[in-house]
């Protein structure tokens, strides 16, 4: 045991009044936390093994434990945090990198949270969604800059290929071997039903779910796991991941103990191997590289799919989306610094990149000002929590919004943040047959289906009370928003007023 | 408080037109009149009128109407629109005393072309030079305000119920084949005559009742284009979206109106497929000039006019006919009042365009 | 009395996770306890659910409610009947606690209770769960309570 062990971060607390031996919780924790003692007849914890997954929390029939925040702390230190003083712990212990999964769970600005959206009072009525149709289509695509007629003078109707969502929310990039085949399964059903898209991910795409291709869009990582001609013609578009917003700047790291099985040949990667994606595409050095494969995707789906390009909002993200918008991409998916992943150095994940909000805004408002926002689609990602946050990104300026922890939220996951570990409780960051099972995608799909119309039914409401209805008028209508708390230079950035002006 | 153009000010409103068909000119004294039982609908911060057909003699000339605050105002603009600018002729707009009328600007015409050779440089068609001049003059010059440039028609507007602002103007001495009036109801401003309606952008000219939800929407939307949204409000955005739609795009009034006001997508789907096909390119190619909330409006333009409700009509606006006459009104007394005798008064369906268009040749 | 179209309880192997939760939530229902801590705390429990299991495999077992029940035809007290909903029930007034039943049946779902009156499921219809309580407590969906053909 050295000094690392000595703490466990949690502290699994047992009614023992309440608790009736039934061992569901030693059954159901992969991390081996609970066990039972025959010749005491009780059940007992290892709580430097929890992970505080909530999953014997959530079922033990008869509500007989918590888990809580460790009260044996170590000395109170405003600078130097326990959680600080473990992690140097754990890297004096393994001389390694530090691993996260999930979003960067620091105290920074959620600018979201700092907006506030406008209703309708007096000089315009609010309208009712119960009552009136209220739309939330939006297609996604390049626009024609000039119309055109056929010989007959009717219109020529013809457009680049467009994604057509019946609310502006799709599920993001989460490839199979980061999560589960059921996860996957569960995804791609409530995608088909919602009429939106989930995304395969850098992993390929198992065969079982080329029947879901018309709302599945399919991911050109740096690695081209799994990508081949079928798998490019399976989607409805095809999207070149040049970043993530969890870890941007670095590639991806899948290791060999879940590229077991079906993840491997969906993969193409013997099994065991590590799957590891480069930091850059090494086909792409430039924006006049990215061009070139932007074409090149184009040539191969025969200009039938959206080329999406998915990058991390950094610095300069501003100029980077305008040299994406001008590469010949159909749409431009910006992640920002709080998105989720299922392992990233903890380090990059909590300290690389920007907020969603800001680089969305720098980027609307760059593209206008060039005069080509037409010309792409902007989707955002990185910590899309709830309807309100869909709304205000799409006032903003965003098309529509991607989630990832929301969805997997929907699936059961408690954001313990432990995904590296591949010991995932509710059956989604795993290959574990016997935790995989834990997901039945009949369940999975339903509560994605519910979630995705409950914000549907928000939106609306939301929509309603600015009296707008139909979420294209809410796009870029900066003018619904106020921001509360904000400095002159982040309302600047944003575009918006302060509240009371 | 901010002047009007630095902030957005919502305002409820009258609007009222008429139209001849046959193109026969009539004066003013009629729909100075029909804004007289929709006094209520304005509250005295502004009023205007568009009327077309007015100058058949300078018919040939874009005949610019101009605010200026000063003296000094106007040389300077003067002196800017001469080097762009072949100025045929340049007066004050006659107006007549009245009590109801203060502070008025100095309000100046001119019945002016491009200078040809800076027209050639410029390598745009007239209309988009005139356009840019007029943008220019509106954004740059400081206290100078263009608030017509089409050919052969003219608004004119102030701070003040209509019918004092018709009064103002003389407008009873004018003859044309088609005028629209507006009334205005600013909620928070101390009015400004720029501010007034009809807002216009060459000949198109927009009266507009109501306050749109998709505003800054639409206005970030069509900025991209090079127009400016200086006065923040719904009636310029629109006036921009119908040049947008009409003059850059080539779009028919009917495809502009499925625009602005397009059916729902379950009405589209009920369509047969040829236009289904249409509408839902429409929708797809132009989504952010949607305007939502409520409005009606009435666009002039050189032999024609269109009324259009929101799709959800939001706003009244009546429709309603004698002989060769159109009459269009939030309500049916300033008909009435237009004409005693209108028949087939009804109330068009949200998002269905009414347009009527004056004989060719006869304007 | 031939009733085939009735709701019944099945099982779906392949999301059953052998969390053994359906034992505890049917004797829990069938306990008349407000509380499943009252209920069941240092007990041993007889439920009329069973998971099976062997390795990964784990399966729960309950009454099918067959068409033409054998343990109706097998009882010498004509304590087990198929009522008109079609539910076998078992009249525990009547039972002897021959065990009949238990060797009859095919599906090993007849057991008998604490003090050996021979109990099955009855769909919780008559308790106070109102409803099967191992399908309502299932975590996975693994059990489901529907009408198949």
């Amino acid at each position: 045991m050295g000094v690392n062990d000595m703490i466990s971060t949690f502290e699994v607390v047992r009614n023992e009044q309440r608790c009736i031996q039934c061992r569901v919780c030693e059954t159901q924790c992969a991390n081996l936390v609970h066990y039972y003692h025959p010749d005491t007849g009780l059940m007992m914890s290892d709580e430097s093994k929890c992970v505080n997954c909530q999953r014997c929390v959530a079922l033990c029939p008869t509500r007989a434990l918590k888990i809580m925040k460790n009260r044996c702390r170590m000395r109170e230190n405003a600078n130097w945090s326990q959680d600080t003083i473990l992690e140097i712990y754990k890297q004096a212990d393994s001389g390694a990198v530090l691993l996260s999964s999930m979003g960067n769970p620091n105290p920074l600005p959620v600018y979201w949270d700092r907006i506030l959206i406008n209703a309708s009072q007096v000089t315009n009525p609010p309208i009712d969604p119960l009552r009136e149709p209220m739309e939330t289509r939006v297609y996604l695509g390049r626009k024609p800059e000039q119309i055109s007629r056929k010989e007959d003078g009717s219109l020529d109707t013809k457009l680049a290929p467009q994604l057509q969502l019946s609310l502006p929310v799709m599920f993001s990039a989460m490839s199979y071997g980061s999560i589960s085949y059921n996860a996957h399964a569960s995804l791609a059903r409530a995608a088909t039903e919602l009429g939106i898209y989930y995304n395969t991910g850098e992993g390929g795409l198992h065969q079982d779910f080329y029947r879901y291709g018309a709302h599945t869009i399919i991911q050109v990582a740096s690695g081209r796991f799994g990508v081949h001609k079928d798998y490019l013609e399976a989607g409805a578009a095809v999207e070149i991941k040049m970043g993530q917003g969890a870890k941007p700047g670095i590639g991806g790291h899948l290791p060999g103990t879940k590229i077991v099985g079906d993840v491997s040949r969906t993969r193409m990667i013997p099994e065991g191997t590590d799957a590891i994606s480069p930091a850059p595409h090494h086909d792409i050095y430039s924006i006049e590289d990215l061009r070139q494969l932007v074409y090149s995707l184009k040539e191969a789906t025969e200009y039938k799919k959206p080329i999406i390009v998915k990058v991390a909002a950094v610095h300069n993200i501003a100029a980077i989306a305008s040299g994406i918008a001008r590469s010949g991409a159909d749409i431009i998916a910006i992640d920002g610094f709080r998105g989720g992943t299922g392992a990233a150095p903890t380090r990059i994940r909590d300290n690389v990149g920007i907020p969603i909000e800001l680089a969305l805004a720098a980027v609307d408002t760059r593209l206008r000002e060039e005069g080509i926002r037409n010309r792409v689609s902007l989707v955002v990602g990185g910590s899309i929590r709830s309807a309100s946050d869909v709304v205000k990104a799409i006032a903003l300026g965003a098309d529509a919004c991607y989630v990832a922890t929301a969805a997997v939220l929907a699936l059961g996951c408690h954001l313990c943040r432990t995904c590296q570990t591949g010991k995932c409780n509710w059956g989604i960051a795993t290959q574990r047959p016997d935790l995989v099972k834990r997901l039945n995608p009949d369940v999975g799909s339903e509560r994605l289906v519910n979630l995705m119309n409950a914000w549907k039914h928000e939106i609306k409401e939301l929509l309603g009370g600015m009296g707008i209805n139909s979420i294209e008028a809410l796009r870029g209508n900066r003018l619904m928003l106020r921001g509360v708390g904000m400095t002159e230079k982040e309302l600047e950035i944003l575009g918006i007023a302060h509240a009371g002006e | 408080m901010k002047p009007e153009g630095q902030v957005r000010i919502p305002s409820g409103c009258a609007i009222s037109a008429m139209i001849s068909k046959n193109g026969e000119r009539m004066s003013g004294e009629k729909i100075i009149e029909s804004m007289k039982p929709m006094h209520d609908r304005s509250n005295g911060l502004g009023g205007g009128f568009a009327a077309y057909g007015i100058y058949p003699e300078h018919k040939d000339y874009y005949a610019l109407h101009i605010f200026f605050d000063s003296r000094a105002a106007r040389m300077e603009c003067e002196t800017f629109m001469n080097e762009k600018l072949d100025i045929a002729k340049s007066e004050r707009i006659p107006t007549r005393i009245i009590a109801e009328i203060t502070d008025e600007p100095l309000i100046w015409r001119y019945f002016v072309l491009p200078r040809r050779f800076a027209l050639q440089n410029s390598q745009l068609d007239e209309r988009e030079y005139i356009l840019r001049l007029v943008m220019t003059i509106n954004t740059k010059l400081d206290g100078c305000f263009v608030f017509s440039s089409g050919k052969n028609m003219g608004s004119f507007k102030a701070v003040g119920f209509p019918e004092d602002v018709g009064r103002f103007y003389r407008l009873e001495e004018y003859e044309g084949y088609c005028w629209t009036a507006h009334g205005r109801y600013p909620t928070n401003t101390p009015g400004w005559w720029g501010g007034a309606h009809p807002f216009t952008l060459l000949d198109y000219s927009i009266v507009h009742n109501g306050e749109i939800s998709s505003y800054d929407a639409n206005r970030r939307f069509i900025e991209m284009f090079g127009y400016k949204c200086t006065l923040q409000t719904d009636t310029e955005v629109i006036t921009y979206i119908m040049d947008y739609l009409l003059r850059r795009q080539g779009l028919t009034l009917e495809e502009a109106a499925h625009v602005v006001a397009a059916p729902f997508w379950s009405t589209i789907s009920r369509k047969d497929e040829a236009a289904k096909e249409q509408l839902t390119y429409l929708r797809t190619v132009f989504p952010s000039l949607l305007i939502t909330g409520p409005f009606s409006i009435v666009l002039g333009f050189n032999g024609g006019l269109m009324a259009l409700n929101d799709r959800l009509k939001l706003r009244s606006m009546v429709v309603g006919h004698k002989e060769d006459l159109v009459f269009i009104a939030s309500e049916e007394a300033a008909i009435r009042v237009m004409e005693p005798d209108a028949e087939d008064i009804y109330a068009p369906v949200g998002g269905e365009p009414v347009i009527v268009r004056v004989k060719e040749g006869a304007f | 009395m031939q009733v085939s179209k009735m709701k019944r309880v099945y099982v779906n192997e392949q999301w059953c996770l052998g969390c053994h939760l359906c034992e505890y939530n049917c004797a829990f229902a069938n306990s008349g306890k407000p509380d499943m801590a009252v209920a069941l705390k240092g007990k041993i429990i007889y439920p009329r659910i069973r998971v099976e299991q062997d390795g990964q495999i784990t399966y729960a077992v309950n009454c099918r409610h067959c068409t033409d029940p054998i343990c109706v035809k097998s009882c010498i007290a004509g304590a087990i009947s198929k009522d008109a909903d079609g539910v076998v029930r078992i009249d525990q007034e009547k039972c002897v606690g021959c065990m009949t039943c238990v060797l009859v049946c095919p599906y090993g779902a007849v057991a008998p209770n604490e003090n050996g009156v021979m109990q099955k499921c009855e769909l919780c219809l008559q308790n106070s769960c109102g409803e099967p309580a191992c399908v309502k407590g299932c975590p996975n969906r693994a059990i489901v309570y529907e009408e198949r053909g």
